[in-house]
């Protein structure tokens, strides 16, 4: 997986930290990652789409948005999502275009865990790195 | 980072330890929990002294561990004038809260119904990830949510007139506009009322064992007058509403503070001077949160009652189900302090800290006069919780406020390595606690090893004279959310 769960910080809470070769995959990682903080990857089946599309003055908090229009999806639609197409444009401002597939939640066929209240600003990171990017991100629960 | 202990259960970290620290910062905690405290304490309380118009100190309670902006059990009041709001010091679930009712109920009782009442409330009370409740209103319904908090759910006959006596500020803040929320706020939060949430919420059915009693007139006044008395305690905040606020305004104070010309070492701590536009968008936004999530406790009140009801066979007033308490422990409040002398107006943040004042406060409903405001400290599923009294040693020590809570000493990641769900649900089961739950996952990360000893934080804050400890009370049924 491109991502991984941190236990040394922020202990009440979750901390990730996610990979990959373009903007695209970090991004997807992240999500794939908030995604399994909330419940099992695989009781959820992509048969939902929804489009997304999202500006912001830098990529940090475009990806910011991107994971806070994922949560505000649990609550205002009952939707948790895991597989996505991303598009990121980076220019005077930057810009995601995406679709993410998912289902409404359902207790009786996933397995959930904990809910996400908010993505953070502590400790949160979208860096360039010789392989591609890495972010590092701590979600309130 | 050094801390000098300056005297029994307070340690010092010097304004001159970080650069822009503009008071010192203080933590309250035994010799023990001072040992066992987290470096993030350190680095987000001293990050927290840094915020423009802080009085006084910079503060974390024994309970304190590392949170994200403040640290969680931290404490901290800016002039309104000259000083900032930050939602990094309230936190996301706005007026995340305790409520502690009473019933004339005792353990033997309650025990032979134990399970079916705890699966009545677990079916009454939705928990988890994305629930919804039972309630279903409209955008105007909604918006008198945010302004009447449980005082508008009591009119609607979710509760009982006295009910609102029972709550912090009587369950409804004036100043809520929900002009000030987005249209996005008010979607995910609007079919939210009446749910528990889920992490470290829960729902529980405790009792009050002999020798728990450490003031008895206090805790008959409070109407724990029984042997072997069963209460009920949930906690629970604003849900996806005011996650949704904090959100908002997290986004909207990163180029505000640009524009004020602040600089803050963590951007999580997000600032806007209270007195700016800005900064009353969010105060008046912020209300609104606070507000719903008192009828969010105040909607559940009216489940517990009604599951009580049904199992025992008796109306709820004769089951004696009232409010004990109703406390915010992620809040900012406008409060009046003396600082140097001088009374001042101050932005008191509480971030899990709980209001703590004193017998005789004007803000206090009558019944409460004579003896304090209520303090709810609630512990992990297996320690138990406490009932303490608001002192006005907290007036001059921590702007009010006491701790909230246990405070975690392990990271969810893991406690989930270390047990499982099911092995902690039976386990529980074996020390006499029915839980039911809404993720095996969830439950895992929130054993009791994962917690401080909440005994330990209770003494610490009794000893300071913050609060005063009244009652012990240990769990004996719980809904995990």
């Amino acid at each position: 997986m491109p991502y991984r769960f941190l236990e040394e910080i922020a202990i009440a809470d979750v901390a990730f930290e996610a990979e990959g070769r373009t903007l695209a995959e970090v991004f997807e990682a992240a999500a794939l990652a908030l995604t399994e903080t909330m419940v099992e990857l695989d009781g959820v089946s992509p048969t939902l789409s929804r489009l997304i599309s999202l500006r912001a003055e830098d990529l940090e908090t475009l990806l910011f948005r991107w994971l806070a229009e994922l949560i505000y999806l649990k609550d205002a639609a009952c939707l948790l999502f895991r597989r996505f197409e991303i598009t990121i444009r980076e220019g005077t401002e930057c810009e995601l275009e995406a679709t993410a597939w998912g289902d409404q939640i359902n207790y009786e066929t996933m397995s959930l865990k904990v809910d996400v209240k908010a993505v953070t600003y502590h400790l949160f990171s979208l860096t360039k790195t010789p392989h591609g990017w890495r972010a590092q991100v701590i979600l309130d629960i | 980072m050094e801390a000098k202990k300056i005297a029994e259960g307070i340690w010092e970290v010097p304004r001159t330890a970080k650069e822009g620290m503009l008071v010192p910062a203080r933590i309250y905690a035994t010799d023990e929990l001072f040992k066992g405290m987290d470096q993030g304490v350190f680095e987000q309380v001293t990050n927290v002294a840094c915020l423009p118009g802080i009085q006084k100190y910079a503060l974390c309670m024994p309970d304190g561990h590392w949170g994200y902006g403040f640290p969680i059990g931290g404490v901290a009041a800016m002039d309104t004038r000259t000083g900032v709001i930050s939602p990094g010091g309230i936190g996301f679930d706005i007026n995340c809260g305790m409520r502690l009712m009473r019933t004339n109920l005792t353990e033997p009782e309650v025990k032979p119904r134990l399970r079916e009442l705890v699966d009545r409330l677990f079916q009454a009370v939705p928990s988890g990830v994305g629930t919804k409740g039972f309630l279903r209103l409209n955008d105007a319904e909604f918006r008198e949510v945010m302004v009447q908090g449980a005082q508008g759910m009591i009119r609607r006959g979710f509760g009982w007139p006295e009910d609102a006596e029972g709550i912090e500020n009587f369950g409804r803040i004036a100043g809520a506009d929900p002009a000030k929320v987005s249209a996005k706020a008010t979607s995910r939060g609007i079919h939210q009322l009446g749910t528990l949430g889920s992490g470290n919420h829960y729902l529980e059915i405790q009792v009050v064992y002999p020798g728990n009693i450490y003031e008895v007139d206090v805790a008959k006044a409070l109407g724990i007058d029984r042997e072997l008395q069963v209460v009920v305690m949930f906690h629970c905040g604003s849900r996806g509403f005011g996650h949704q606020v904090g959100t908002d305004y997290l986004e909207i104070f990163g180029p505000a503070m640009k524009r004020y010309g602040i600089t803050i070492p963590d951007r999580e701590l997000a600032c806007a001077p209270f007195a700016s536009p800005e900064g009353q968008d969010y105060f008046k936004a912020m209300l609104c949160a606070a507000n719903s999530a008192f009828a969010n406790r105040q909607v559940i009140t009216h489940r517990v009652r009604e599951v009580f009801s049904d199992v025992f066979k008796r109306d709820a007033r004769d089951l004696g189900l009232e409010i004990i308490y109703d406390v915010c422990h992620n809040i900012a409040k406008v409060e009046r302090y003396r600082v140097n002398g001088e009374e001042r107006e101050l932005v008191v943040h509480r971030k899990g800290a709980t209001r703590s004042f004193p017998p005789g406060h004007p803000e206090l409903a009558e019944r409460y006069r004579a003896i304090g405001q209520p303090v709810i400290i609630g512990g992990s599923m297996e320690t138990g919780s406490y009932l303490l009294i608001g002192t006005a040693k907290a007036m001059e020590d921590s702007f009010g406020s006491t701790a909230h809570g246990s405070g975690r000493t392990m990271s969810r990641t893991a406690a989930k390595k270390k047990v499982h769900g099911r092995d902690l649900l039976q386990r529980m089961e074996r020390q006499g606690i029915y839980v039911r739950t809404a993720s095996f996952a969830g439950l895992a990360e929130e054993a009791g090893m994962a917690y401080k000893d909440i005994s330990a934080v209770v003494d610490a804050v009794h000893t300071l004279g913050i609060s005063k400890k009244v009652v012990r009370l240990q769990p004996i049924g719980n809904i995990k959310g």
